[in-house]
């Protein structure tokens, strides 16, 4: 069962503005992910903490290959997908699904939850019947706790909790085996954040489902993740199982970020 | 040093009234610091703008907000702005957005000590810098020329507080000041917070969700729902025995790092439509064991004394 899914192998990410209104400037270029490697193993979760400007999110968007790589590979079940042109990616799209921060931004407001749910489906099974569709999008609303009757409601109409519970019903729908979520609970109350936690653990057991799961949160990231991967500028500082880089951390920055949390007891 | 009695804010919305605050009472103490938490909607930051007369238009306000002998609902624009950031000041929820990006920071720093203090641009300039220093800020004298969008988050912030504590007022009001900045800079602010304290004997009314910050930095804790007062008290009485099961939920939800993984409790449902709340309790949609009497919408929601620093909300008393 835990056989590699994803591997990250020395990958880099440069921005470069190129300057449109001063042609002659120089580029600039920053590197926002420096040389990082990871692997993450099928049905685990691997949590990714660090500050903003961390490259965390850079890091998910290159494996969903809407970011260019400058260097470095990476694989999934063993097949290189990056820098893939557009109609290669389709393929691998299938397999990995993304949850997003803001909850109502992420969702087309001009369709309703049963055409935001179905459109994955459309897209990569474009044979299915109109009433399988249905079928399958009304199952997932109610395997993400949503009434199957919402089904013609509009984003708008929903809390923000509810919102995010449509846009991981849009993410598993395909049965992808692996989902990156970034952020998925930062914008949400306090109440709400631990029922869509529960949620992705219950998912990911159903579907065996693996997460890359990023967070600035240390406290939700020990609580949602076997490894946890700790980010610095675009470096990794650190990699290791969630027991042992909460409890015996070994580089000064990790133990920078544990200190920093303020408890409640 | 601030009395809020009987405070109602209602809002007058194309759908209906929103009753955002619904007969809240509590007393500030000289030197204290009270934490207000609850969900988004649950009315803490209408209550904070209500103090300083901060309201939409389409708002009103009944009540009583005593300070220094005033009731602050009554005054007008003018004699509200004399108190407004020289003895009552807020810092906003969001950095990003609460500067002026089109004024350098030195401008609008000055600007209060000017209008409030009478000062000349160079000795406004001159307190300006020291404030920054103050807060922390390593490059003050860079800092203070330089426009909002050239700072981080934090630094924005801090400027924010700088703008704050600059009059030395006698009451801050922060809301969710920390909520979108990294826990490292969140740290170092929350120290800046009781500093601020001790250094100029200022009270503190903090607005947030996180209990870890409510727990190192506030004396008193209230908590509301619904825009009504659910459990009052000391920070340590209440965390050590919490009696409402909304304020228990508030804190078994949130993971933490000292624990091994359980699965999360979870407070059942969504918050309240303000339109149309409940009848009755306006608890009760979510809570986990209501009465019989509950149920039936005919119970009433007022603060009761259990000890000396303790209130609770008299339905939940009844129910459980």
């Amino acid at each position: 069962m835990f056989d590699k899914l994803l591997s990250v192998q020395n990958i880099s990410v440069d921005y470069t503005s190129n300057s449109f209104l001063f042609p002659w400037e120089k580029n600039l270029t920053f590197r926002a992910v420096d040389n990082v490697s990871f692997d993450v193993l099928e049905g685990e979760t691997l949590g990714m903490v660090g500050e903003t400007g961390s490259g965390k999110s850079t890091i998910a968007k290159a494996i969903i290959n809407i970011l260019k790589i400058s260097s470095g590979e990476i694989f999934f079940q063993n097949n290189q997908i990056s820098n893939l042109n557009e109609k290669k990616i389709k393929k691998f799209r299938k397999e990995i699904q993304m949850i997003f921060q803001d909850p109502l931004a992420s969702l087309n407001p001009r369709m309703n939850v049963g055409e935001i749910i179905s459109e994955p489906l459309k897209t990569h099974n474009s044979k299915l019947s109109k009433n399988d569709i249905n079928l399958q999008v009304k199952e997932i609303m109610e395997n993400v706790g949503l009434l199957s009757n919402q089904i013609n409601r509009y984003p708008h109409e929903f809390s923000g909790g509810q919102c995010q519970r449509i846009g991981i019903a849009r993410s598993v729908i395909l049965k992808p085996k692996l989902i990156i979520c970034d952020e998925p609970v930062s914008s949400l109350d306090v109440s709400i954040q631990a029922q869509v936690i529960n949620l992705l653990k219950e998912l990911q057991k159903k579907y065996n489902l693996t997460y890359l799961f990023i967070t600035h949160d240390l406290n939700i990231a020990k609580h949602m993740s076997d490894n946890i991967m700790v980010l610095q500028f675009g470096k990794m500082v650190e990699i290791n199982k969630s027991n042992e880089v909460f409890n015996n951390p070994k580089e000064d920055y990790t133990k920078q970020l544990i200190s920093s949390i303020p408890r409640i007891k | 040093m601030l009395s809020v009695k009987n405070l109602f804010v209602k809002f007058k919305t194309p759908e209906g009234v929103v009753r955002a605050v619904n007969n809240i009472s509590f007393d500030l103490l000289k030197n204290q610091s009270l934490a207000i938490v609850g969900e988004s909607g649950s009315g803490k930051t209408q209550l904070a703008f209500s103090i300083l007369g901060l309201l939409d238009k389409n708002a009103e306000s009944q009540g009583q907000i005593n300070y220094q002998d005033k009731n602050l609902l009554n005054l007008d624009e003018r004699s509200l702005n004399k108190i407004r950031t020289k003895k009552i000041s807020i810092i906003f929820q969001d950095p990003m957005t609460s500067l002026n990006p089109y004024m350098k920071i030195k401008k609008q720093i000055n600007e209060i000590l000017i209008y409030h203090n009478s000062f000349t641009n160079e000795q406004a300039t001159k307190e300006s810098l020291r404030i920054l220093d103050a807060v922390k800020i390593h490059d003050s004298r860079k800092t203070i020329d330089s426009y909002p969008h050239e700072l981080s988050g934090g630094m924005r912030q801090r400027v924010m507080i700088a703008m704050s504590i600059i009059c030395k007022p006698e009451i801050i009001i922060a809301d969710e000041p920390t909520t979108s900045l990294d826990v490292t800079i969140q740290s170092q602010i929350m120290d800046l917070f009781n500093d601020i304290k001790k250094e100029f004997n200022s009270s503190i009314i903090l607005i947030t969700h996180n209990m870890g910050i409510i727990k190192n930095v506030c004396d008193n804790i209230m908590v509301m729902y619904g825009g009504k007062t659910m459990e009052l008290g000391k920070t340590n009485e209440v965390f050590s025995n919490p009696l409402h099961p909304y304020t228990k939920g508030l804190l078994e939800t949130v993971p933490s790092i000292d624990q091994e993984y359980k699965k999360l409790k979870t407070i059942k449902g969504n918050p309240i439509n303000m339109i149309s709340p409940p009848s009755g309790c306006i608890f009760r949609t979510r809570c986990p064991d209501p009465s019989h009497e509950c149920l039936e919408g005919t119970s009433t929601n007022a603060l009761i004394k259990i000890k000396a620093d303790h209130w609770v909300d008299q339905c939940c008393v009844n129910c459980h």
